[in-house]
């Protein structure tokens, strides 16, 4: 029998389960592009993120996502330090690149406290030092074509142990504050926060700060890496792959 | 006996915003679910002092009903930008057509000790409208309306931008860092949340026939007995 009860208590779960199946519709997903659009329209590419006073950093700064990758290969590489560890630079580059930490300190340095924000809602500020992005690829050289970098990592998460990946476009990966950081609030980064390194794009959110590199790959287009958006939580999970907002 | 009371952008404007209203407060509860404390100042996170810590909001009340932060941010950044354009659209509209200087005006009169009682109490005994100019709108009227347009919805909105990493990094500063922003963001949210309810429960007591009619089509019935303007 259909009482008034029953059409609204179904109404409204069809409505909720119809929305619920709308959230991954194409007109949501198009406003990803939209506010990348807007967003740097406004603000300007190059337009830095805020740096704080050393007194402003969080007390404690959180872990989050892979606290330790602890494969076989990675710990045979933390075991002595990561003096084995070499950052590979690779795909559309002109001198492929094979990076020692101390090679990768040798480089001019970028230091910087900025602001951590997690897609969740959660913010923590920290120092981070390391060379720009930018001295690593232009060492490479890019060659024609290439549009975005893409950051290989060393943790595989989740049951089915799939590796951390994440990119950037160009516009990304030239800015200044984009650096390989390997060092944390002065001290060599924890296994916690990515040792031996890992990226910080700061004017995107935290899952775009890939932990533990182990790969630079420069492509020309994100089809054919991991299942073809970008990243890891953006196929997994549905993220954008612009996390400038 | 009816009288034309809302104007074509009003009518359009309301229900843009009211869908966007309707979408952003459920798919924001969603994304708060994400990480239910609340902060002051600049960083904010686990090990940091939360001014408010909130249980998980529950699925009837959330965008989408069970827990999917990627879809909340797919419907709140995408109706974020219909909720800004169609007010920055309909503000600057209103003042052309002089509807903010007309019907949204407060005088001085209205704001005496004696008129707000006098209102108050014509409230309580359900009466909204004064006889001698029904079309107008009340003192408490004006003042919601004003201060949802002028404060809570631009409130909501800069706050919402000062969120984002990549937005004008000096748009944090203003509302006193990100995690103060994220936690003014809330308190709109909370309030407008409480305008919804207030405003939908006196359009229930005003008579919601004709008070949505007049929504849809501009014209509105005067209340019996009381003559036009």
């Amino acid at each position: 029998m259909i009482t008034r009860r029953n059409l609204i208590v179904t109404g409204g779960a069809t409505l909720l389960a119809g929305c619920d199946a709308w959230s991954n519709s194409p007109i949501l997903l198009n406003a990803e592009e939209a506010n990348r659009y807007f967003q740097r329209s406004v603000t300007g590419r190059a337009a830095l993120a805020r740096e704080f006073r050393p007194d402003q950093r969080s007390p404690r700064f959180r872990t989050n996502g892979t606290a330790n990758p602890n494969t076989p290969e990675y710990n045979a590489l933390a075991a002595n330090g990561f003096a084995d560890w070499r950052l590979q630079v690779g795909g559309m580059v002109q001198r492929p690149l094979s990076l020692s930490l101390a090679q990768l300190r040798s480089l001019p340095q970028r230091a910087q406290i900025t602001r951590h924000d997690c897609v969740e809602g959660w913010s923590a500020i920290g120092k981070w030092q390391g060379p720009q992005l930018e001295q690593v690829l232009r060492l490479a050289g890019l060659r024609d074509g290439a549009r975005y970098i893409v950051f290989h990592c060393a943790d595989v998460f989740g049951q089915r142990k799939i590796p951390y990946y994440e990119s950037i476009d160009l516009i990304d990966a030239f800015h200044p504050q984009t650096i390989l950081a390997w060092s944390m609030n002065d001290a060599p980064l924890g296994v916690g926060h990515g040792a031996p390194l890992r990226l910080r794009v700061e004017r995107q959110l935290g899952y775009k700060q890939a932990k533990y590199l182990m790969r630079i790959e420069a492509v020309a287009s994100l089809d054919g890496i991991g299942r073809g958006k970008g990243g890891f939580w953006e196929d997994i999970a549905g993220y954008e792959w612009y996390a400038g907002i | 006996m009816q009288v034309y009371r809302h104007r074509l952008i009003t009518r359009i404007w309301h229900w843009i915003n009211a869908l966007a209203v309707l979408v952003m407060i459920p798919s924001g509860l969603m994304i708060f679910n994400a990480h239910p404390r609340l902060y002051w100042g600049n960083y904010g996170a686990n090990f940091d002092h939360a001014w408010l810590k909130l249980p998980q909001w529950p699925g009837w009340l959330t965008l989408p009903s069970t827990y999917d932060l990627a879809g909340a941010r797919h419907w709140h950044l995408a109706f974020a930008l219909v909720l800004a354009f169609s007010l920055l659209v309909y503000l600057p509209w209103s003042l052309f057509n002089r509807h903010l200087q007309r019907d949204l005006r407060i005088r001085r009169a209205e704001l005496a000790p004696a008129h707000l009682a006098e209102d108050l109490e014509a409230h309580w005994q359900l009466r909204f409208h004064d006889p001698a100019d029904p079309k107008a709108y009340n003192i408490f009227q004006k003042a919601s309306y004003a201060g949802v347009l002028f404060l809570l919805l631009p409130l909501l909105i800069f706050t919402g931008l000062a969120l984002a990493p990549g937005m004008w990094p000096w748009l944090a500063d203003v509302f006193g860092g990100r995690q103060s922003a994220r936690s003014l963001h809330f308190i709109a949210m909370a309030l407008l949340s409480l305008f919804v309810v207030v405003h939908l429960t006196l359009v229930i007591l005003a008579g919601p026939f004709n008070e949505v009619r007049s929504m849809i089509t501009g014209w509105w019935k005067l209340p019996e007995g009381e003559p036009a303007e």
